[in-house]
C-alpha cells in the first residue's frame, strides 16, 4: 500500500503548492444540537441505503433491457410494466432456492466471502456527497452520509477490500476454476488499483485536498472547472481502471465463462450468488458515482452558479440530487454499453495495458499537471479562472491525441494479425535461434 | 535458421484498436435505438406455420358425425414408430369401423405416412404444436379426442405441384 503513502505525501505537498479554491462553498459547521445531527444521519442512512439498493435493482433491470435492445431482443418485459419488477421476482426466487455447499469447501470463508464483497461495495457509498448541503434551521446538513476529511482515500481503501471477497470465494470453493478466477482477479485488481491511484493524483493536486467535498467545491461553477476538462487524461485512465476494478467487460477475466465456467463464483448458488451479483452492480454504481464526483463536479449543475451560492435551500438540495443521479446513470449506461460491445482482453494485453502503459503515463501526467498548474499560477492565471481550464484543455487534447495514437499503434492491445515491429521480429528470431543452440542435440525420452 | 513467419503489413486502418472500438460502439448504439426487434411475444404472437407443418393428429368425420376411418389397417402397418393401435370392428351391414383407435403422440415421429397412406382421407397430421399434459398417459389420444380436434390439417406435398402453387 505504498501507493497510498505516496499519495498522501504528494497530496500534502500539493495542498501547500495548489491554491485553496475560491469560488466554492464555504463549509459551515455541522448542526449545533447533537440530536439534529443524529436524526439527520439516521435519515440519510436509510435514504442512502434504500436508494442504493433500489438503484442496484433497476440497474440490473436496465442492463438486461439494454443488452436485449443491443442484441435486437426485448429483454424482461413480463413482470410488471416493462418488466420493472423483474429484479424483485428474481430476488424472491433466489431466496427460495436451495443453497448448495461443495463438500470440500472451507465453510467459514465460503460463507463470509459474499458478505465481504457485498459490504465493501456498499461501504464506499457512505462518503460520496450526493447533493448540495442544506442550510436547514437546525444547522447545515452535509448531504453525504459521513463527510470525512479523508473521503477519497477511504473510497480507494474500501475498493481494494473488495478483492478479498473475490479471492476468498475463489480459494474457499476448493475448485480449480474458482481459484484461477480469484487469482486473476487479485492480479488484475491490484495492477489497476495502482494505475487508478496514480491517475487520480492530478485531481487531488488541483483540489489541494482529498476530501470529496473540497474536490467538488473546486469544480463548482459554470462547469468549466470540471476535472474532465482540467484532467481529461486522468479521467480516461480512471474510467479504464474503474472498468477493471469492477470486473466488467472488457476486463472480466475473473469470471471469464469461456475459460473458467463462472470464475470465482462457480460454486455459489441461490442468495450467495445473488450477493456477488448485487455486489458487481453496486460496485458499478459506486464507480459511476466516483467518476461523477471526481470529474463531472458531483452534484454541480453546469452553466449556472445558482446551486453554488449562498441560500442553500432544500429545493437546491433536491435539484442537485437529481443532477447527481443523472450523471451517475450516464456512467452506468456507458458501463453497460461498453460491456455489450467489446470482447474480453487477453491476459497479457490486460497486464501490458495496466503496467506498461497506464502506470507510467499516469505518473508522467502527474508531472505534467503539477508543472502546468504551477507554471500557470506563476504566469498569473489562478486555478479558478477560465483561462486556466482552457490552457489545461489544450494540454489535455494534445496528450489525448498522443495517448490514443500510442494505443492505436497495435503494440499493447493488438490483434494477432497486426504488424510486428522490425525490431521485435529480429528479437523473436534471435530468441528462437538461441533456444535451438543451447538445447541438447538429442532429447532422450525426457518430458518436452 | 530464421523462422518462416509471414508478416502481413496491414494498414493501420485494419489493425487499429481504437477505431475498431469506436466502430463497435456506434454499431451497438444503432441497434440499441433500432425499434425493430426479432423476438416474437409468444403467447400473444405466433409464428405462422407452413401449410405442410406436420403436428398433432386429427381424425376427420363424415357429415353424420362418425369417423371416416374404415379400419383398413394401413396406417398401423405403415407407421414407422408403431404408435397407432387399431382394433377393427364390423357392424350388421358389413361396414368396418375402428373399435379402438389410439395414437401415442409421444411415440409418433410426425412423418405423416398415416395421412399419405389413408385411402379414406380420415387420419391427418395437423398444423398444431401446443401439446401439454400432466402425465404421459395424457398423450395417448383416443378416437373421440382425435375427432374433437379442430385445428387445420396438413397439406401434404404434391409431386404434381412441388412448390405448392
Amino acid at each position: 500500500m505504498s501507493v497510498f503513502a505516496l499519495l498522501q505525501i504528494v497530496g500534502g505537498a500539493a495542498a501547500q503548492t495548489a491554491q485553496t479554491p475560491g469560488a466554492g462553498l464555504e463549509h459551515l459547521p455541522q448542526p449545533d444540537s447533537g440530536w439534529a445531527w443524529f436524526i439527520a444521519t439516521v435519515v440519510k442512512m436509510l435514504l442512502t441505503f434504500t436508494l442504493y439498493m433500489v438503484g442496484v435493482m433497476y440497474v440490473i433491470w436496465a442492463e438486461r433491457r439494454i443488452c436485449a435492445f443491443i442484441q435486437d431482443r426485448r429483454g424482461p418485459n413480463r413482470v410488471g410494466p416493462h418488466g420493472l419488477l423483474q429484479s424483485i421476482a428474481d430476488g424472491v426466487k433466489n431466496i427460495m432456492k436451495e443453497e448448495t455447499y461443495p463438500g470440500q469447501a472451507y465453510m467459514p470463508l465460503f460463507i463470509l466471502a459474499p458478505a465481504i464483497s457485498f459490504t465493501a461495495a456498499l461501504l464506499t457509498w457512505s462518503v460520496i456527497p450526493f447533493a448540495a448541503p442544506w442550510a436547514s434551521k437546525w444547522g447545515t446538513l452535509d448531504m453525504a452520509l459521513a463527510p470525512m476529511p479523508i473521503g477519497f482515500l477511504f473510497t480507494i481503501a474500501i475498493a481494494s477490500l473488495g478483492v478479498y471477497g473475490i479471492v476468498l470465494a475463489g480459494w474457499a470453493s476448493n475448485n480449480k476454476y474458482s481459484l484461477l478466477g480469484g487469482l486473476r482477479s487479485s492480479a488484475q485488481m491490484i495492477s489497476y488499483e495502482i494505475a487508478m491511484g496514480m491517475s487520480i493524483i492530478p485531481v487531488l493536486l488541483l483540489a489541494g485536498n482529498v476530501s470529496l467535498n473540497q474536490i467538488i467545491d473546486q469544480q463548482a461553477g459554470y462547469g468549466i472547472h470540471w476535472n474532465v476538462i482540467n484532467c481529461t487524461v486522468a479521467f480516461f485512465f480512471f474510467m479504464i481502471s474503474a472498468f477493471a476494478e469492477t470486473n466488467r467487460l472488457p476486463f472480466d477475466l475473473p469470471e471469464a465463462e469461456s475459460e473458467l465456467i463462472a470464475g470465482y463464483h462457480s460454486e455459489y448458488s441461490a442468495m450467495k450468488f445473488s450477493m456477488f451479483f448485487i455486489a458487481e452492480y453496486a460496485n458499478m454504481m459506486t464507480a459511476s458515482a466516483l467518476m461523477a464526483t471526481l470529474f463531472l463536479g458531483g452534484w454541480d449543475i453546469p452553466f449556472t452558479t445558482w446551486d453554488n451560492v449562498a441560500p442553500h435551500t432544500f429545493i437546491k438540495t433536491l435539484v442537485t440530487f437529481g443532477v447527481f443521479w443523472v450523471k451517475l446513470l450516464f456512467f452506468v449506461f456507458v458501463f453497460i454499453w461498453i460491456r455489450w460491445t467489446l470482447p474480453r482482453f487477453r491476459y497479457d494485453q490486460l497486464m501490458a495495458l495496466g503496467w506498461k502503459f497506464m502506470l507510467p503515463t499516469a505518473i508522467a501526467y502527474v508531472v505534467v499537471v503539477a508543472s502546468a498548474s504551477l507554471g500557470l499560477q506563476y504566469a498569473g492565471i489562478p486555478i479558478d479562472s477560465w483561462k486556466f481550464s482552457v490552457a489545461m484543455l489544450v494540454i489535455n487534447v494534445v496528450m489525448m491525441v498522443l495517448i490514443v495514437g500510442v494505443i492505436d499503434r497495435g503494440r499493447l492491445i493488438s490483434p494477432a494479425y497486426s504488424r510486428l515491429d522490425k525490431r521485435d521480429l529480429a528479437k523473436l528470431r534471435q530468441a528462437r535461434y538461441d533456444r535451438a543452440r543451447f538445447q541438447p542435440a538429442t532429447s532422450e525420452g525426457g518430458a518436452d | 535458421m530464421a523462422i518462416g513467419v509471414k508478416v502481413l503489413d496491414r494498414p493501420i486502418e485494419q489493425t487499429s484498436y481504437v477505431r475498431a472500438t469506436l466502430k463497435g460502439m456506434a454499431l451497438t448504439l444503432k441497434h440499441l435505438l433500432d425499434t425493430d426487434k426479432v423476438t416474437i411475444q409468444y403467447p400473444e404472437q405466433k409464428w405462422p406455420l407452413s401449410p405442410r407443418w406436420r403436428g398433432t393428429h386429427r381424425m376427420l368425420t363424415t357429415e353424420d358425425g362418425k369417423a371416416k376411418c374404415v379400419a383398413c389397417g394401413l396406417c398401423p402397418t405403415v407407421c414407422p414408430a408403431n404408435c397407432i393401435k387399431l382394433v377393427p370392428g364390423e357392424d350388421e351391414n358389413g361396414n368396418r369401423y375402428p373399435l379402438v383407435f389410439e395414437i401415442d403422440e409421444f411415440r409418433c415421429i410426425f412423418c405423416g405416412y398415416c395421412q399419405e397412406v389413408c385411402p379414406e382421407e380420415a387420419i391427418h397430421v395437423g398444423r398444431h404444436y401446443e401439446n401439454s399434459e400432466y402425465s404421459r398417459e395424457g398423450f395417448v389420444y383416443d378416437l373421440e379426442r382425435l375427432m374433437a380436434q379442430t385445428h387445420p390439417v396438413c397439406e401434404m406435398w404434391d409431386p404434381a405441384d412441388p412448390k405448392g402453387e
